[in-house]
């Protein structure tokens, strides 16, 4: 039986949710490995939740928002990539393999992209295999509000 | 300007200074006859038959009308004897130049000349020098002039060859009282000015158009080529033309958008096999659509490219649609215009109409039966899609015809048809720039054409709130159908106008004050300027009006202090622990 990876999406309400919804009301057919969270914009993505989602099983998690320059709030999406960049430099620290996060853009209309991004992804964790995160380790970490 | 007191035949009138007598008269309603005047060009005085008898005190002059200034106290006669007299013999000295010229004819019997006393001449140039005034003068081309003295005086172009200078439009032809000036101007030229364009400079582009006002076309308007005429101008009482305006772009803030952008259609050059662009007589569904218009070039005669009218005509269906190669689709109208157009041929050319077609979808109310009268009305209909279209006969009978080539798919053979003129039915495509467009207002055009926010539920919205859409920008669809959802977007905005008021968004940010320390990273993110420092408790407070909710500004709080509403941290960290509910050890 193939691995079948289980991805956590956190998407942005405006574009990426919206072209998520757009490739399901488009019947278009893609993994079904993502499973989304969403957020009203992906300024919101704190790097603990990406961190919680891997301590949590996540074999992968990807991040989409707006284009740059799309963004409802004129520029939060401008904020995450910052924030992204160099959360991403940190994740070989705890043991993940940076390969296994991505940031994508997925506008509203792009129903075909996001189907693609999702099949991306799904097809390069499926290929580094299970998170070397053991459910020992898991148990260990509690997040809890700041 | 000083007004002045003339008498004109016995009438007192009061007038400008130095008004021509000739505009004093016409105002009266008297009428002095004249050759060689026209209102928008300088008088001149050529054609010497607006002679009247002018008196000052004892002083009598016959003088020209048209550019005589009339001064204080003079008494003007139009129509004395004298003046009879003089302008009998002016006319006859000029049909001893041009005896058969039906102006001067014209005048002639007005003013009981039964045989011209000098013979009558074969010229029919008057040499009154309107048409060179205006090629110079108003239209600014200088293609005329003047040439050779005397006897030998004609008009003419320079060494009477013709010019590239002359923009062919017609001044001169249009000012000739003689008729002396030709255009050359047959059926098959009217033919060639089939393509959409205006027919004239200025126009109202068509007969519907909102608003209905003319506008002027830079191509052909003779002021952007030459810079003169501006006849238009001149003629306007209410000065309404201006050749200055220019595009401008102007910023104008609404509260929601209809988008009505409309179709392409589809290039019918691309299929090669059919011969649009090759053949004269293979036109698209709306050069035919332009012809077939009333107002159109050929005043709504359907005409092949020789000027005459066919015999026989082919309407080729689905021409870029249901086509694997092209557009997969149908595009839905295609069907019912072909059958329009097949039902006007029969009606104004009385020939023979023959449809191509894959299957008749005749879908709305009324059209299956539209269908039927076509079919009792002997239009024929060979099912199967035309293979091509050429002008190489096999026979006599395909002699200067265009053969189409098809598959008759129910009688199971390969026939060929052979017609005057083909008319392509081709589909509807989008519009080129649609993803720009979708891209601006956020919205999403799968195949092209925009995508509604749910096909069946919220058919005129579109994801993005405040943005509807509606007609073929949408997808293929018939007046009909895209008046209905039209007005369907027209009321979706309306209900929006008339509740007066928007929802503003309750998933604002809070900041707790216990957390805050005050070290202002939150506000430099914020792109909404909602977020300002309080310098007296020195911590971050945030304006829920301004604020929209976006949590950026959570998601970088160090100390946590700032709360998403409905997205706090405990709620999104827990919707992670959900989703993956069955890998939690």
């Amino acid at each position: 039986m193939t691995f079948e990876p289980k991805i956590v999406g956190i998407l942005c309400n405006w574009c990426s949710y919206t072209g998520a919804d757009l490739a399901g009301t488009s019947r278009i057919k893609y993994s079904p490995n993502v499973r989304v969270v969403r957020v009203m914009c992906s300024g919101r993505v704190d790097p603990t939740f990406i961190l919680k989602a891997f301590a949590d099983g996540a074999d992968g998690v990807l991040v989409a928002g707006c284009h740059p320059g799309d963004c409802h709030y004129i520029e939060g999406n401008y904020k995450t990539i910052r924030r992204m960049a160099l959360f991403k430099r940190m994740l070989k620290d705890y043991g993940i393999e940076p390969e296994r996060f991505r940031l994508e853009w997925v506008s509203a209309g792009e129903g075909d992209r996001w189907a693609a991004v999702v099949n991306k992804i799904t097809e390069d964790v499926r290929k580094l295999g299970p998170t070397k995160i053991k459910p020992a380790a898991r148990k260990k970490v509690a997040f809890s509000a700041a | 300007m000083k007004n002045i007191k003339v008498k004109i035949n016995g009438i007192e009138t009061e007038t400008q200074d130095r008004t021509s007598i000739l505009a004093i008269a016409n105002k009266l309603g008297i009428k002095i006859p004249t050759l060689c005047h026209d209102p928008i060009i300088e008088p001149y005085g050529a054609c010497r038959v607006c002679t009247v008898e002018v008196r000052s005190g004892k002083r009598v002059r016959m003088v020209t009308a048209c550019n005589y200034p009339a001064t204080n106290g003079i008494e003007i006669l139009t129509d004395s004897p004298r003046v009879r007299r003089d302008r009998k013999m002016i006319i006859e000295w000029m049909m001893a130049r041009c005896g058969h010229v039906k102006v001067l004819e014209d005048l002639a019997a007005e003013y009981g000349i039964k045989e011209p006393r000098f013979g009558r001449g074969d010229d029919d140039c008057i040499l009154c020098g309107l048409c060179v005034r205006m090629c110079q003068d108003v239209v600014g081309a200088n293609v005329l002039g003047f040439f050779g003295r005397g006897t030998t005086r004609e008009v003419s172009t320079a060494y009477g060859e013709s010019s590239d200078k002359c923009i062919a439009c017609g001044a001169c032809a249009h000012v000739c009282p003689t008729g002396a000036i030709k255009i050359e101007d047959d059926e098959a030229l009217v033919r060639a000015a089939l393509p959409l364009g205006p027919l004239t400079p200025i126009s109202i582009p068509f007969m519907q158009a909102v608003p209905h006002q003319p506008i002027i076309d830079h191509e052909s308007c003779i002021y952007f080529k030459t810079g003169g005429c501006k006849i238009c101008e001149k003629v306007c009482e209410t000065n309404a033309v201006n050749h200055e305006q220019q595009e401008a772009i102007e910023d104008i803030e609404v509260g929601a958008v209809i988008l009505s952008t409309g179709f392409k259609q589809f290039d019918a050059g691309k299929i090669p096999e059919y011969g649009y662009g090759k053949f004269k007589n293979v036109l698209s569904g709306l050069e035919f659509e332009r012809m077939n218009c009333a107002s159109g070039p050929t005043g709504g005669r359907i005409l092949m490219a020789n000027g005459k009218e066919p015999k026989s005509v082919g309407i080729i269906h689905c021409v870029g649609s249901r086509d694997e190669r092209h557009n997969k689709y149908c595009s839905r109208v295609c069907c019912m215009f072909a059958l329009k157009f097949a039902h006007l041929i029969k009606e104004k050319a009385a020939a023979e109409v023959y449809n191509f077609y894959i299957d008749m979808r005749c879908f709305g109310k009324g059209y299956e039966e539209f269908y039927h009268r076509l079919l009792e009305e002997e239009v024929r209909f060979i099912r199967g899609r035309a293979a091509s279209v050429s002008d190489f006969p096999l026979n006599d009978q395909e002699k200067g015809k265009l053969i189409i080539r098809v598959e008759d798919t129910l009688l199971g053979k390969v026939r060929r048809v052979p017609v005057d003129m083909i008319i392509l039915a081709s589909g509807l495509e989008p519009k080129e720039d649609a993803p720009h467009v979708g891209h601006t207002f956020n919205i999403s055009c799968g195949a092209g054409f925009f995508t509604e926010r749910h096909p069946k539920l919220a058919p005129v919205s579109t994801p993005t709130d405040g943005i509807f859409i509606a007609g073929a920008c949408q997808g293929p669809k018939d007046i009909p159908d895209t008046v209905a959802q039209a007005s369907a977007a027209a009321s979706q905005v309306q209900s929006l106008i008339s509740r007066g008021e928007i929802e503003v968004e309750s998933a604002t940010s809070i900041v707790d004050a216990e957390k805050c320390a005050g070290c202002r990273i939150c506000s430099t993110l914020c792109s909404l300027t909602a977020i300002s420092f309080d310098e007296e408790k020195k911590i971050s407070v945030i304006n829920d009006v301004l604020c929209k909710g976006c949590g950026t500004c959570a998601a970088a709080c160090p100390s946590g202090a700032i709360i998403a509403r409905h997205f706090t941290d405990e709620q999104l960290f827990s919707e992670i622990e959900g989703v993956l509910y069955d890998v939690r050890a």
